[in-house]
């Protein structure tokens, strides 16, 4: 017990600073890093929770995907004409502490008022065993076999067609 | 998992491409000489899928949880993609030698989207086909711009990427809804449902995104602008599958789906939708294809035409239309992969001759040619005692069974506008004299396939019947 509430501290601790860090840095490249610490983070509050699916597709999905696109885009495109919007206009600043304040109300309304895990309907409790390595990995491998390995040829096909297209020289 | 070995002999014609991929891929990394040997193995394994689908044609199950059914039409259209991508293999050999040298990858591509067709047309959930779709779609986005030297090439793999992705958005969309309102991906299932789901706005909405989504794919009316484009910017051999395989793949997962809810009590929901995609397709392809003065263009504008008459079958909606579909993608495969090869042997090393100018005076330069492409030009445009004839002829009685009367004389309409471009390619040849010198490319595998190609189509002319009954059995 002891140490689940250690480790939640310091995920607790490390997604709350990157993410001050990600709204605070003036340049976007390393915004866009500090934001990949923080679903980092986030993926081991979910396996703290036993919510192992989620914790994958937290980081395959926004950490590997969605952040490369943010990358690619914050690399490919520079975009300093939005810094000088940003400053220039005080409104926006208002405007980003007023949605950050109504979500911030949210969020403690649901934890300290609703609480909504202390009333876990049996459905709920279901759902929760069904996000976990075993069950989905025995479905994988017997419903879903063939899917998955129709999907593994996709992948494949991808990667050789993204060779043909991308490689430099052929001999 | 598989209950007995029967299922896995039932599966063994995808098994065979899977596991020919990846030994495709092994050659690839150790063989020097890996692009002959590859594409020998292509054929070899095509061919083996192929016969072994047909041989096995009566062994109809559903294997593998309710995901893939074996036997029956799903074999014949198996048969119908490997024999196709056979050819198109053979016609490759000499003709990709002028894009330079990396064609090991090129075969491998080949192979997987093969892979994708099969998965599409033996598909018994709503998960398989989009894999499949996925799949095949993947490797012709690569496959259209191989030629990177090209910029038409890139242009033309740009624009089908950009497209393709774009309507497979709507047939997701479509499959999320579909999913939201039945409950599961099953098309068994689905089609039980279907009588207490069709009054559900949303599950409509789901099916008509679906078969919007796949009308990109088929290139019938409403997004049939990519065509033209792409099939003249891709190699020639490939635009021959884009027509081809890619179609007939495309059709089959509507058989597989809207297909089985025809054959449900309630009727033909989706007709006046259909009538419609089917009637613009039709007559914009026949009329637009008369102004075209490059074949590629002309041939892409036609394909459009070809979708028209294929979905009259879905409009009719009956075990006859769809078994004329079926009998159809095999007269159109072969007559299209003929032509397609043709042009591939007189294109010339800078693809400079694709003018419809070239094919004057074909006859007394190379008069085997002449005679081919007389042969396919005469199918397609739809005259007995060709394969074309016949694909049409079953559609046609299909629709005048359904009471669509109508369409089936706009059907026939509209084949007879497009007798004058394919018969103006047949005049060119042997009534008017060469304008220019063009040189003509040896090659004796790309030959053979054209001749094989051709001998199909008359085969399938000459002895439709018993093709038909077979297929008629299925339904």
């Amino acid at each position: 017990m002891l140490l689940e509430v250690i480790i939640f501290i310091t995920l607790a601790l490390i997604a709350a600073v990157s993410a001050i860090l990600v709204v605070t840095r003036s340049n976007p490249v390393i915004s866009a890093l500090f934001l990949i610490l923080n679903f980092g983070a986030l993926a081991g509050i979910y396996l703290l929770l036993n919510a192992q699916f989620i914790a994958v597709a937290q980081v395959i999905v926004y950490a590997g995907a969605i952040m490369v696109l943010f990358l690619f885009v914050i690399m490919l495109l520079r975009p300093e004409n939005e810094k000088k919007i940003f400053s220039s206009n005080p409104l926006i600043k208002t405007l980003a502490f007023v949605i950050g304040g109504v979500v911030f109300i949210q969020l403690i309304y649901l934890i300290f008022i609703v609480r909504p895990s202390e009333s876990q309907s049996p459905e709920v409790a279901q759902s929760i065993q069904a996000g976990t390595v075993e069950k989905i990995g025995t479905l994988l491998f017997t419903e879903y076999i063939l899917p998955f390995e129709a999907a593994g040829f996709l992948l494949l096909a991808a990667t050789i067609g993204a060779l043909v297209l991308a490689k430099k020289k052929f001999e | 998992m598989f209950n007995n070995i029967q299922e896995f002999y039932n599966m063994l014609p995808m098994i065979i491409i899977g596991a020919g991929i990846l030994v495709s891929i092994v050659i690839e990394m150790y063989s020097r000489k890996s692009e002959e040997l590859i594409a020998w193995f292509s054929v070899f394994i095509f061919i083996a899928a192929a016969i072994y689908s047909l041989l096995t044609v009566n062994s109809t199950s559903i294997i593998l949880q309710g995901m893939l059914a074996t036997g029956g039409n799903v074999n014949i259209l198996y048969f119908i993609f490997n024999f196709g991508a056979a050819i198109v293999t053979l016609l490759s050999l000499d003709y990709i030698k002028k894009y330079g040298t990396y064609y090991g990858e090129y075969y491998i591509l080949l192979q997987s989207s093969v892979l994708g067709m099969m998965f599409m047309a033996g598909a018994k959930d709503l998960f398989m086909i989009f894999l499949g779709l996925e799949l095949m779609s993947i490797c012709f986005y690569a496959l259209a711009g191989i030629n990177r030297k090209r910029l038409n090439a890139n242009e033309a793999s740009l624009k089908y990427f950009l497209l393709g992705a774009f309507a497979t958005g709507f047939v997701v969309y479509g499959i999320a809804l579909i999913f939201g309102t039945a409950q599961t991906t099953s098309i068994d299932l689905i089609v039980a449902k279907f009588q207490e789901l069709s009054g559900n706005l949303l599950f409509i909405a789901g099916i008509l995104l679906f078969v919007i989504g796949f009308s990109f794919k088929i290139a019938a009316f409403p997004f049939h602008m990519w065509v033209p484009d792409v099939y003249q910017g891709s190699a020639t051999t490939i635009a021959g599958l884009f027509s081809t395989g890619g179609k007939a793949a495309a059709f089959s997962a509507l058989i597989v789906t809207v297909g089985a809810i025809f054959s449900s009590t309630i009727g033909n929901l989706f007709e006046p939708y259909l009538i419609v995609i089917s009637v613009f397709s039709m007559l914009i392809g026949s009329i637009v294809a008369i102004a075209q003065e490059d074949i590629k263009r002309m041939l892409a504008y036609s394909s459009i035409s070809h979708a028209g008459y294929m979905i009259i079958g879905f409009a009719a909606g009956n075990s006859e239309g769809l078994a004329g579909i079926i009998f159809y993608l095999a007269a159109y495969t072969f007559m299209n992969l003929g032509a397609f090869g043709i042009i591939a042997l007189i294109e010339g090393k800078d693809e400079t001759n694709l003018s419809i100018k070239s094919y004057a005076g074909l006859s007394h330069r190379n008069p085997l040619l002449a005679a081919l492409l007389s042969v396919f030009m005469f199918s397609l445009a739809g005259i007995p005692p060709f394969a074309g004839f016949f694909g049409k002829y079953y559609i046609f009685i299909a629709a005048i069974k359904a009471e669509l009367t109508w369409l089936a004389i706009l059907g026939v309409v509209s084949s007879a506008i497009s007798v004058y471009f394919y018969l103006r390619i047949v005049v060119l040849m042997y009534f008017k004299d060469a304008e220019f010198e063009i040189s003509l490319e040896k090659s004796n595998t790309g030959l053979f396939a054209v001749i094989v190609s051709a001998l199909l189509v008359i085969a399938l002319g000459v002895a439709p019947g018993s093709v038909i009954n077979l297929i008629s059995s299925f339904f």
